[in-house]
């Protein structure tokens, strides 16, 4: 059902062997988009971003509110369709018709209110949608969903104390948990990840860093993250893409950039906005 | 101990049936005729059916933050339909199934203009409500009809003394099996305890919210035949708001939130006997109609208050 850790290290291997002949990137590209556009009647939410995500990396995507990052998001998932702009996937260029239909192409998204119903058991949030049912009719299977649920959790690594309890009753770092749990379980290939360090304490986020770290150390996953926090990202992603105002203005390689460099980035590009509109 | 207390509020529809029993038991010492004897029994159940008939559909809908307040109206209006397609040469049975498709076909309405045009259900149902009254005064002309049918299907469809209650007993147990244990009933719950989630997680809520009017829409029409049929006559003025309000009341006595993302329609049926016990057994020790709707009255806000207590209490005790 789910990939053995031996295919995993098999797929980070390959991932690196791949990223050592320059010419070869290009083909490790997942996903790219290019030069996309999207507005609402008069108001343009993103106004010509690209992007390309590396096959096992983390993309950190850092902006403030308004910047396009969550309309960026939806248009990934399939949620929306964008006003103009191409997206590729593995290469081929993809048209997304629905979030089912970006599901089957393994991209998986946790959004910020993490779709769970805090009603149900952890088990049953977990197989939202996907529920094991029995043969020929919509009959829930709940003791192979408990089985799998548990093995799943323990599988990435994570502590809930019982899949029976109900998801409300949990802490935000476990329901963070369980629903990137939920879409690991989906054999996410791309994997988004809206705020998920938002409102957390520190011990929670450590946590939840833990865990994106180690789905990225099996190598099977390659995740775009929105964040707030800059030293978060930093220290997490691979490269970080700096989003204003519906556009990309920053790119750089985690490493080779600082805090005080991106706020310096912001600030420049704030202040010639505002003369911008001054002058306008 | 403590884990005892834990099952036991786990299992939330336990504390009606405790409210149940007790009150049972208390009306049964005070009149000695209050439970065993057939004809109260019997005079019971037949309170008991209908409300938890409707009962079953207003769960569902109030899970997902919605409300029938027409069902007491397609009560009173299907077996109309039913008289009237036997009119036209239908034969009873086929009547009968003709007539549960209007009824269908209001909820149908009720769920289209609620989800596509975005009128709370609250404004949609109470429009719905004195439109279908006035429908079925106009179409009966205000006098009552009689019922034609067969004795057989007459009998099984309500004239048996417990025909009604075993319609709602199979129909109780099929619609908890479902919101327990099918796909429907999950994505129904759901939906109604995060609706912007359950849609990105690709449940088609809104679907999904139109079927559950139909089903209370159709819920409410057989429970109007079934009436019809147990009392041979058909009654423009029967049904009604006292039923559907009946209905939400035991629904919520039974530990169906208002304000959605969970209910139980087992939960629903034992809210249906509590007020049935009271209802009955005020009436058996003599006490006049004012006053019981003062108890009912306070036997609701009670039972909301303890379901409020006692889901706070249960979510602590699930983090500790």
């Amino acid at each position: 059902m789910t990939h053995t850790p031996i295919a995993g290290l098999r797929a980070t291997q390959m991932t690196y062997a791949a990223l050592d002949g320059a010419e070869q990137i290009a083909v490790t590209d997942l996903l790219r988009a290019e030069d996309i556009v999207k507005t609402f009647g008069p108001v343009t939410a993103l106004n010509g971003v690209s992007l390309r995500l590396r096959r096992g990396e983390i993309l950190g995507i850092l902006g403030d509110n308004g910047a396009g990052k969550s309309t960026l998001m939806k248009i990934l998932t399939g949620y929306q369709p964008q006003t103009s702009g191409k997206l590729y996937i593995d290469g081929a260029e993809t048209v997304l018709r629905s979030v089912d239909h970006a599901r089957a192409l393994g991209i998986e998204c946790v959004y910020q209110d993490l779709a769970l119903a805090n009603s149900l058991s952890v088990y049953h949030n977990i197989f939202l949608n996907r529920e094991i049912l029995y043969p020929g009719f919509h009959i829930l299977n709940n003791r192979a969903m408990r089985r799998e649920a548990i093995r799943c959790l323990e599988e990435i690594g994570v502590y809930i104390p019982s899949v029976d309890a109900e998801v409300g009753a949990l802490s935000g770092g476990q329901r963070q948990a369980i629903a990137i749990a939920r879409a690991v379980h989906a054999r996410a290939r791309i994997l988004l990840l809206d705020e998920p360090l938002a409102a957390m304490g520190a011990r929670e986020a450590a946590l939840i860093i833990d865990l994106i770290l180690r789905l990225k150390a099996e190598g099977n996953m390659s995740i775009i993250m929105i964040m707030h926090n800059y030293a978060q990202t930093l220290d997490i992603a691979d490269r970080i893409m700096l989003m204003q105002r519906g556009q990309v203005t920053y790119e750089s390689d985690a490493r080779s950039t600082s805090v005080p460099e991106l706020m310096t980035i912001v600030r420049r590009e704030y202040q010639h906005f505002q003369l911008h509109k001054e002058s306008a | 101990m403590a884990r005892t207390l834990n099952t036991m509020l786990k299992w939330r529809e336990l504390s009606v049936i405790v409210v149940a029993v007790v009150l049972a038991v208390y009306f049964q010492i005070a009149n000695a005729n209050f439970l065993l004897s057939n004809a109260s029994l019997q005079n019971l159940s037949q309170f008991i059916a209908p409300v938890a008939l409707i009962a079953c559909g207003e769960v569902v809908l109030m899970i997902g933050g919605e409300i029938d307040l027409s069902a007491g109206m397609v009560y009173a209006l299907t077996p109309f339909l039913m008289y009237f397609l036997t009119r036209a040469g239908l034969p009873a049975p086929l009547a009968i199934v003709g007539a549960l498709a209007g009824a269908a076909a209001v909820g149908a309405v009720n769920g289209m203009v609620t989800v596509l045009l975005q009128v709370p259900s609250f404004v949609t149902t109470l429009g719905m409500l004195f439109l279908l009254n006035g429908l079925t005064l106009t179409l009966s002309g205000g006098t009552p009809v009689g019922v034609d049918a067969g004795p057989t299907l007459a009998f099984i469809m309500g004239r048996g003394g417990y025909a009604e209650f075993v319609w709602a007993a199979l129909i109780v147990l099929v619609m908890h099996f479902m919101l327990r244990n099918t796909r429907w009933g999950l994505h129904t719950i759901a939906a109604g305890a995060n609706p912007t989630g359950a849609s990105e997680a690709g449940i088609r809520t809104r679907e999904l919210k139109m079927v559950n009017f139909v089903i209370s829409g159709a819920l409410a029409g057989l429970t109007g035949i079934l009436e019809a049929f147990r009392i041979s006559s058909i009654d423009p003025t029967a049904g009604g708001t006292h039923i559907m309000f009946l209905a939400v009341a035991a629904a919520v006595i039974g530990g169906t939130p208002l304000a959605g993302g969970s209910g139980t329609i087992a939960g629903a049926m034992i809210g249906a006997m509590v007020l049935g016990i009271l209802n009955d057994g005020f009436t058996l020790i003599g006490i006049n109609a004012f006053t019981f709707d003062l108890i009912l009255g306070g036997a609701i806000l009670v039972a909301m208050l303890c379901n409020i207590l006692i889901s706070r209490y249960r979510r602590r005790m699930a983090v500790s």
